[in-house]
């Protein structure tokens, strides 16, 4: 049973990107709410501006026009550090093509956000060990993303996410690199994440299934608007 | 990010580009190492010149004159406007006076005379100089064939190599021999020569308490040294000589001076008279001071501080020079760090969106790039300034290769004192982070959107 408190509300919400004399509304004024430890899907087929709206939510970017807010406070209203702080503390982000970095083995790569937010050495290990055992690799810390598998490292970026014990955990198409098989392990990781942990999920997907599985409500896009918004079946 | 993680960033992410980076801070390295090279020529040839300088007795010295002998430049070229005090001689009485004065070193009479020198059946004239112990330290005896005076009294003398070449060649075969110096000798004048003094009083109108009779000596000296520089400039005064003695074996002598007869008649000295006292002080700053306190006494005086002075200035110019052409090589240098940066962002765009999108502030992102450029400025600046000594090494090592082929002793030519060293690697450090301002502004305007999706 997923409570009903409202964490997350895009009002309107507007984002317009130039090229040239051409003007492309990518999201076109999105109204939406993101209940608290709600798993909520954006459906889309490509180019209908579920990315850009993930962006907005995650605060990666600003959009042209209307609010999101957090609770009561609005992400527009932010200037670049207090965004950051938003983005380090509050959010945490899976993509679709992992963005591990890969210099630096998974253990460096979990590490990163605490790093960024200067938890102390004693406590990072304790916590980078945690969110490694959560996603079952803890034997593979030492390696670089280069020597693990596809599924491995979308599993590794999911720690890196929940690293930072983050409120919404964002994620952009998190299957889309991987095969069936694997795109399941990591959904059905996100929701024990959620059930577990009482986390909210935001994930785009252009898969119905997948979010139709997995999903507690599905908001459906179009051309950069919301068509439909509601629960799976 | 705190700094300690912010430089284990920094130092992995120049470790991943290790060729291009290593290069980078190469080039950095080399024009810290001109920069550090061409300064520590001047500061090792002005150390060397001061040095010299110093040790000769030039600029710590002050020449002390009786008024009636002696008009120094400096009179003529400032008027002095305070009222005149009464010619004093230089007697023992002055010299004691002078001694008392504070920061004062040592004080002793220029004693130089023309006489003639009978060497083998020879007699040549020339001008002899007494030389205080001190001048053993004045570098002009390094590289001397021979050896310094045993002794302060002793019956030893140094020929200048040209007098040498007059009396045997080669000159260096007239050592271990002995040589005669005859000269004329002052000596008080005996009692029935005073009566003869009174007659000359009347005569001149005017009262002469004592006089002095001339008497002609010989004095035998064993030869220790060949002597190729002229020691006497700052030690004795103006004037080459050409057989050196000890000072005291000098004053033993009693060779009448061009002052004595003109004390007897203007000062009525009784006692020693000195044609010149030579005053040296602690240190040169001392020198303007204490050549005004002997002014008050009554003395003419002259020293070589004015010319310490534009040395000073000709060195400082120099530096300047040497330091601006250095610096050159360093503005290439910091252009290849901005080049490196840059290319970096480009190819770390995707890894500056991924900070981004984690919670990276963009100050995070601005000092890890200002690390990066520190970090290479540091690495470059330290072997930098090793490279620049080796260079400033070689080249003393080669003049002094060369000097030595041409008999003379080596000098440190180059030197790198722990303030340049310091400076050097902290101006690498100030102009790659100036080097870093911009590339590392851009990084840290990046969006992370438009970063995430650079490929």
């Amino acid at each position: 049973m997923v409570p009903v408190t409202p964490l997350l509300k895009a009002e309107r919400v507007s984002r317009e990107y130039r090229l040239g004399e051409a003007v492309i509304r990518a999201v076109n004024e999105v109204s939406l709410t993101v209940q608290k430890g709600e798993f909520l899907a954006l459906l889309g087929s490509s180019g209908s501006g579920k990315s850009t709206l993930l962006s907005l939510l995650a605060g990666f970017d600003r959009p042209t026009s209307g609010a999101i807010r957090l609770r009561d406070r609005n992400l527009s209203e932010l200037n670049a550090e207090e965004l950051a702080r938003y983005r380090r503390d509050t959010v945490g982000m899976v993509f679709q093509s992992f963005n591990l970095l890969p210099r630096m083995t998974l253990e460096e790569n979990v590490e990163l956000p605490l790093r960024l937010a200067e938890i102390d050495r004693q406590a990072r290990a304790a916590r980078v060990e945690e969110a490694l055992a959560r996603v079952g690799l803890a034997p593979r810390k030492r390696h670089r993303p280069s020597e693990l598998s596809g599924g491995e490292q979308q599993r590794g970026a999911l720690a890196r996410a929940l690293v930072n014990r983050p409120e919404i955990l964002f994620a952009d198409e998190p299957t889309g690199n991987l095969d069936s098989t694997n795109g399941e392990q990591i959904l059905l990781l996100l929701r024990e994440i959620q059930d577990s942990l009482g986390m909210t999920v935001v994930m785009v997907t252009h898969e119905r299934p997948l979010a139709e599985k997995f999903a507690n409500r599905i908001a459906l896009l179009s051309d950069g608007r919301l068509i439909s918004n509601g629960v799976p079946g | 990010m705190k700094t300690r993680d912010l430089s284990e960033l920094a130092v992995r992410n120049l470790r991943e580009a290790v060729l291009r980076n290593s290069l980078t801070t190469l080039g950095v390295a080399v024009g810290v190492a001109s920069l550090v090279a061409m300064l520590s020529l001047g500061v090792g040839l002005q150390t060397l010149a001061s040095q010299r300088l110093t040790r000769s007795g030039l600029f710590d010295a002050i020449f002390v004159v009786s008024q009636h002998t002696f008009q120094g430049p400096r009179r003529a070229q400032a008027p002095d406007s305070s009222p005149k005090k009464e010619a004093r001689v230089l007697d023992d009485a002055a010299w004691h006076q002078l001694t008392q004065l504070a920061n004062v070193k040592e004080v002793y009479p220029q004693i130089r005379f023309i006489t003639d020198v009978r060497f083998g059946g020879k007699s040549l004239s020339t001008s002899v100089l007494g030389l205080p112990d001190s001048s053993k330290s004045s570098g002009a005896f390094e590289g001397m064939t021979g050896k310094y005076f045993s002794s302060s009294g002793a019956d030893e003398a140094i020929l200048h190599v040209e007098f040498g070449k007059e009396l045997a060649d080669p000159p260096s075969s007239l050592i271990g021999k002995d040589l005669t110096l005859r000269y004329a000798e002052r000596s008080s004048l005996p009692q029935t020569a005073a009566a003869y003094s009174s007659f000359l009083s009347d005569m001149m109108s005017g009262s002469i308490p004592s006089g002095l009779a001339i008497t002609p000596r010989e004095k035998t000296l064993r030869i220790v040294g060949i002597i190729e520089s002229d020691p006497s400039a700052g030690f004795g005064g103006f004037g080459g000589a050409r057989v050196f003695l000890p000072l005291q074996t000098a004053e033993q002598l009693h060779v009448a001076q061009p002052n004595d007869l003109q004390a007897i008649i203007s000062a009525g000295a009784s006692g020693a008279t000195y044609t010149a006292l030579t005053v040296r002080v602690r240190s040169p700053k001392d020198v303007p001071q204490i050549e005004a306190e002997i002014k008050k006494l009554g003395f003419s005086t002259f020293s070589l501080l004015d010319a310490t002075k534009s040395l000073r200035l000709v060195f400082t110019v120099f530096d300047l020079f040497l330091g601006l052409f250095g610096s050159l090589a360093l503005t290439v240098a910091s252009l290849g760090i901005i080049n490196t940066l840059v290319m970096a962002i480009l190819e770390r765009r995707r890894e500056i969106g991924i900070l981004k999108a984690l919670g990276a502030t963009d100050r995070d992102v601005r000092s890890l790039f200002f690390a990066e450029a520190g970090a290479m400025g540091l690495f470059g600046g330290i072997f930098g300034v090793a490279l620049g000594w080796l260079i400033g090494s070689a080249l003393t090592w080669g003049t002094t290769i060369y000097l030595r082929r041409q008999d003379l002793p080596g000098v440190k030519i180059s030197y790198v004192p722990w303030w340049l060293a310091l400076g050097a690697t902290g101006f690498a450090i100030v102009v790659s982070l100036v080097a870093g301002l911009y590339p590392a502004s851009r990084a840290a305007r990046l969006n992370p959107v438009d970063a995430l999706r650079y490929e």
